[in-house]
């Protein structure tokens, strides 16, 4: 009895972390429109809402072409490794205090493991295309993930340390008293860049950068494996912004309402915080990047880690 | 400490961005609103006839010379008034530009473009207008222009020098004053 509801509850949980990634590609049109004062979407159905009917329609109508100078079974690999190597991180992510798929002690590896995976299916891509603009793109991601893999790591040493555990359900009851972005502040901020990137998100978009590569490592894909890049990108920003709750924002920590509605309530923030950074901010070079990522977001996380230990130190 | 500069300038920009989100939205709401066109814009090419309902053109061809992209086609024929007409007059929309070279060009103020740029069509064949298409019953911007009022040519009904500016042709053939 037990195994069967937990089979339901992992299922729920993976089906509506993708009808959500799917009404995001919407949701982000319309509020990128809200922002820079036009409409986005809304014309088919009332106010647009069909909008994502006719989006499904379109790409599963989509002749999915595979080239025939592609290395094919890499090529077909490479969108089906990058959908599912985040996706999968939401089953450690605890959505309440008794609700999370897997309780795994080592939660925080599992997540750094699947985000060093997910640069594969971009080298894949980039690489089996046999495209000039998809390898750049690749080649890009390659530099970007030199960069923030290294203070991706790094800015979650902090809040392991004050939590004394790997384990996501210890790191969000450590949070009971102080939610870990005021003493993390730092690492916060290196995280919350360290996951725009790991999304490639704007402005950390180098890989596939519309303007210049004119799609970069995904040109060569269509119909529904685009699809699946796709909404990759936006699993990711659920997962990475879920993350961010339950890592420095006391994850189903609030008050009055219900545990469940905090988390979902912090996880839309920060999605919208995603959009919102894509809507304001240029694409720096990508040497430029690592110049950041290297000098900059690299010995904040260092300082950081240092600081935390020192006034762990001094409490003990 | 530039660094610094830049990360609060990027605050400063996502914040500013931010705020957009309290102001009015500029999109025009295209079919339901329509688009306000000034008097000027050049969209679709219509042929105009005279105040006495005659068109205009005079099959001259000039249109078709100066038009960049060469979408205009047409063929000369004299109706029995002895006036040039166009047999056939054809412009194939999915090329031209609107640049209004052939409006410049035309001496009799025939073809004119005009403030209309719903043109889409579903097949591209549907984008050649023929001369019945693009014919309208009215002179178009330029009302009380008419080309033979003032030129010399010779029509029915008008000789050389009967225009009240004109003198009468001299006939270089008599030796009589
Ligand atoms: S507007 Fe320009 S392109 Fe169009 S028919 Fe006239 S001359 Fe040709
Ligand atoms: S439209 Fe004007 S320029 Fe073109 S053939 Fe007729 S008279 Fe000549």
């Amino acid at each position: 009895m037990e195994t069967k509801v937990l089979i339901i509850e992992s299922i729920l949980v993976l089906f509506l972390t993708l009808i959500c990634a799917t009404i995001m590609s919407i949701v982000e049109r319309r509020v990128l429109g809200l922002l820079q004062n036009r409409y986005g979407p809304n014309r088919v159905g009332w106010q647009g809402t069909l909008q994502i009917v006719a989006d499904m329609i379109k790409i599963l109508f989509k002749e999915d072409w595979i080239p025939m100078f592609s290395r094919k079974a890499i090529f077909v690999f490479a969108p089906i490794l990058s959908f599912l190597s985040l996706f999968l991180v939401i089953a450690i992510v605890p959505i309440s205090s008794n609700f999370v798929i897997i309780d795994l002690d080592i939660g925080i590896l599992f997540f750094l493991m699947m985000a060093s995976l997910s640069v594969y299916p971009v080298l894949f891509a980039g690489w089996s295309s046999n495209n000039k603009y998809a390898l750049l793109g690749a080649i890009r991601a390659t530099a970007q993930t030199l960069t923030y893999e290294v203070f991706l790591g790094l800015s979650l040493m902090g809040v392991v340390a004050r939590a004394q555990s790997f384990n996501m359900i210890d790191i969000v009851n450590s949070q009971i008293l102080l939610w870990n972005c005021i003493p993390q502040f730092f690492g916060f901020v290196t995280f919350f860049i360290a996951g725009l990137a790991l999304c490639h998100r704007h402005p950390f978009d180098q890989p596939e950068s519309e303007q210049e590569l004119s799609d970069g490592y995904h040109i060569e894909y269509s119909g529904m494996k685009f699809g699946l890049f796709f909404i990759g990108e936006y699993i990711s920003i659920i997962i990475v912004s879920s993350l961010i709750t339950t890592m420095f924002f006391g994850g189903w920590f609030g008050f009055g309402l219900s545990a469940i509605f905090w988390f979902i309530f912090k996880t839309m923030f920060f999605a919208f915080l995603f959009i919102l950074i894509r809507a304001s901010l240029p694409r720096p070079r990508y040497d430029k990047i690592m110049l950041f990522g290297w000098k900059f977001c690299f010995p904040l996380t260092l300082i950081n880690l240092v600081f935390t230990a020192f006034f762990m130190l001094c409490k003990a | 400490m530039s660094i610094i500069k830049i990360l609060v300038s990027q605050i400063r920009s996502i914040w500013l961005t931010f705020i957009n989100i309290f102001s009015k939205r500029e999109t025009i709401m295209y079919p339901e609103k329509s688009v306000y066109l000034a008097p000027r814009y050049r969209g679709r090419v219509i042929l105009s006839r005279n105040l006495n309902g005659e068109e205009r053109c005079v099959a001259c061809n000039l249109c078709a010379v100066a038009c960049p992209v060469g979408c205009i086609s047409l063929k000369k024929s004299i109706s029995k008034t002895n006036r040039w007409y166009p047999k056939f007059f054809r412009i194939n929309f999915s090329r031209c530009i609107f640049c209004g070279l052939c409006e410049e060009a035309c001496p009799t103020a025939a073809i004119q473009l005009i403030p209309d740029f719903e043109l889409s069509e579903y097949k591209r064949q549907d984008l050649v207008y023929e001369k019945e298409d693009l014919l309208i019953s009215g002179p178009g911007k330029y009302s009380d222009y008419d080309f033979y009022h003032f030129s010399g040519v010779e029509i029915e009904g008008k000789k050389k020098g009967n225009l009240d500016y004109e003198s009468n042709p001299i006939d270089v053939k008599t030796l009589l004053p």
